[in-house]
């Protein structure tokens, strides 16, 4: 009995043993380097005008710019992707009927290309010759010599068309598990349509918008592809800078501390996002 | 949905009905959009797979000359599909890419669903912690994750290479596996692994005759994920590849300047119609089993 009990003691640990040691060497390990990188205070480090905390104390002056920057895409995509994802998840949840599955497959069918591709036919869309900017030509909205890319517009949108998905298929989980019984239960007792959304169905698909705007948030913060596809040097985000410097080892102290700047920022938003929401015990 | 339009013609909802059957129509075209907009690029990649760059000028086509930039269309072509392996460069680089996919696949299923059973089999203490570690790879940008581990194999003096892209994409799957099989494990019937036990089956034989095939299709999802996740890295992998080994993602950036050949669609379209052969294969299989025996 005794030794049933101790096999069941060490049990899940020998199971868990070699995901958790792979994880603890190549992903929590590494995060440490990245600290200890990020306050190196060596003679090069120092030259180039950092040395210790001094890597992180400059980075308002020097990347201030790009943070707000890659913060404000991140931020603006996101919201375009809960104002394109939300209604297109409500449509799959409410009115899909039998072809609820065969549109949720459209929805991933991006996915099945590769991610940069995808970006490089953001890029084809948007060219200055290709039929969208001739359209907008036309109508007027932009001037016979202008185009599209290089703006941040362009940039924005191909940060929301390439994590849409990621919006779309958790609020139409959350919404697919509404008990459809509460909206009857609404308008039987004569909310109105817009009240019934407001009071039920929105508030029991917040956990979904959560979920999806971390999932949205998150990649698009630390995207360079995006920027650099489509942007200039007006519309660089943090990424861009880590992607241009990682491979050369004196900015390496620097680029770290930005990195982990970046990412302590992004866990600040997201608790604070989580407060907003009332959604404290998703974490 | 039905009922609801019946009782608004009792008027109960405030609205008049013309305004909310405007809105209704409203929703249906603005998420018709959505997809469309979704779809757009996708239609695009398999056009430009028939493209031959070049410009018309009074009628007649001049091919691109320097580079084969596919970044606007020229004209109707089938010259890359009739060659897709035409570069070496490209055609390597896709090969290092099916090869650690399916290393990745292999390694990160294994140590993915073993965490996974013991989460979800076992009351132990530090289950809590070790859950909400397992998630935080996921919450992290990959550019984060990416640096970090570069910065660890240079002080470790590790060479960048086959290797390390390997460890990084074990790395970022593990998690994944890990939270998609114990999804499908919540509500297994773990004491049918007691009953085999009861009838004398060992614990070797359990687990293949039992524990396993009630597992299988967890495990076949999570597989199919790691695969396309590993398949499609590109971030992590750039940072932590090598001057010699290339992927297929790493192998479209490091030509986007000097034109992106043709065959990169070409291939494009072709895991595209792989993976949407996978996927409907999938949900046949899926499809079938559920229907109930007919005898």
């Amino acid at each position: 009995m005794s030794n049933a009990r101790s096999t069941k003691r060490w049990a899940p640990w020998a199971l868990l043993g070699p995901g958790v040691v792979w994880l603890v060497v190549f992903f929590a390990f590494p995060l440490v380097r990245l600290l200890t990188t990020a306050l190196d205070d060596s003679e090069t480090t120092r030259r180039l005008g950092g040395g210790g905390i001094k890597n992180f104390t400059t980075i308002p002056k020097n990347y201030g710019e790009v943070l707000v920057r890659t913060f404000t895409y991140s931020l603006i995509a996101t919201l375009l992707c809960i104002a394109i994802g939300y209604p297109m998840a409500y449509f799959i949840a409410m009115r899909g009927g039998r072809f609820k599955n065969a549109l949720l497959a459209l929805v991933v069918l991006p996915f099945f290309t590769t991610y940069l591709i995808r970006t490089i036919a953001w890029r084809v869309i948007v060219d200055q010759e290709g039929p969208l900017v001739g359209f907008l030509r036309w109508t007027g909205m932009i001037g016979d010599s202008e185009g599209l890319l290089g703006r941040p517009i362009s940039v924005v949108f191909a940060l929301v068309y390439n994590f849409l998905p990621f919006m779309v298929l958790p609020i139409y989980v959350s919404l697919e598990k509404i008990d459809k019984r509460l909206l009857e239960a609404g308008r039987d007792l004569f909310a109105s349509a817009p009240r019934t959304f407001r009071k039920v169905t929105m508030r029991l698909s917040l956990p979904g918008v959560f979920a999806g705007s971390l999932l949205t948030f998150i990649p698009a913060s630390g995207d360079f592809v995006n920027a650099d596809l489509l942007g200039t040097d007006s519309t660089l985000m943090i990424g861009n800078i880590i992607e241009k410097n990682f491979l050369k080892e004196q900015f390496r102290p620097g680029i770290s501390a930005l990195s982990f700047v970046l990412m302590l920022l992004i866990l600040g938003g997201v608790l604070l996002y989580a407060k907003l929401l009332g959604t404290e015990d998703l974490i | 949905m039905a009922a609801g339009s019946g009782r608004a013609v009792v008027g109960r909802q405030g609205a008049p009905l013309w305004l909310r059957k405007l809105g209704s129509m409203f929703l249906n075209v603005y998420a018709m959009a959505g997809f469309l907009y979704l779809l757009l690029p996708v239609f695009v990649i398999v056009l430009f797979s028939f493209n031959e760059p070049g410009i018309t000028r009074d009628g007649v086509f001049r091919p691109a000359v320097r580079g084969v930039r596919n970044y606007r269309w020229g004209r109707f072509s089938i010259d890359a599909w009739k060659d897709p392996f035409k570069l070496p460069d490209l055609t390597n680089a896709f090969q290092t890419s099916l090869k650690i996919a399916a290393l990745t696949t292999v390694i990160a299923v294994a140590i993915g669903t073993l965490m996974a059973i013991a989460l979800v089999k076992y009351d132990f203490r530090g289950k809590g912690p070790i859950s909400t570690f397992l998630i935080l790879p996921l919450t992290m940008p990959e550019v984060v994750m990416g640096l970090s581990l570069l910065v660890l194999f240079v002080s470790w003096g590790i060479p960048r290479g086959f290797l390390t892209i390997l460890i990084a994409h074990v790395m970022f799957s593990v998690s994944y596996v890990a939270t998609t099989v114990k999804a499908r494990l919540r509500g297994f019937e773990w004491r049918l692994e007691e009953a085999a036990a009861d009838l004398g089956a060992s614990p070797q034989r359990t687990f293949f005759k039992v524990t396993l095939p009630l597992i299988t299709p967890g495990i076949f999802a999570a597989a199919l994920l790691t695969f396309a996740l590993s398949l499609d890295d590109f971030v992590i992998t750039y940072l932590n590849r090598g001057p010699q080994v290339t992927t297929f993602p790493v192998q479209i950036w490091l030509t986007k300047k000097s034109g992106v050949p043709v065959q990169i669609n070409v291939f494009a379209t072709l895991v595209l119609i792989v993976s949407v052969s996978i996927a409907l294969l999938g949900l046949y299989v899926q499809r079938r089993r559920e229907r109930p025996v007919a005898d």
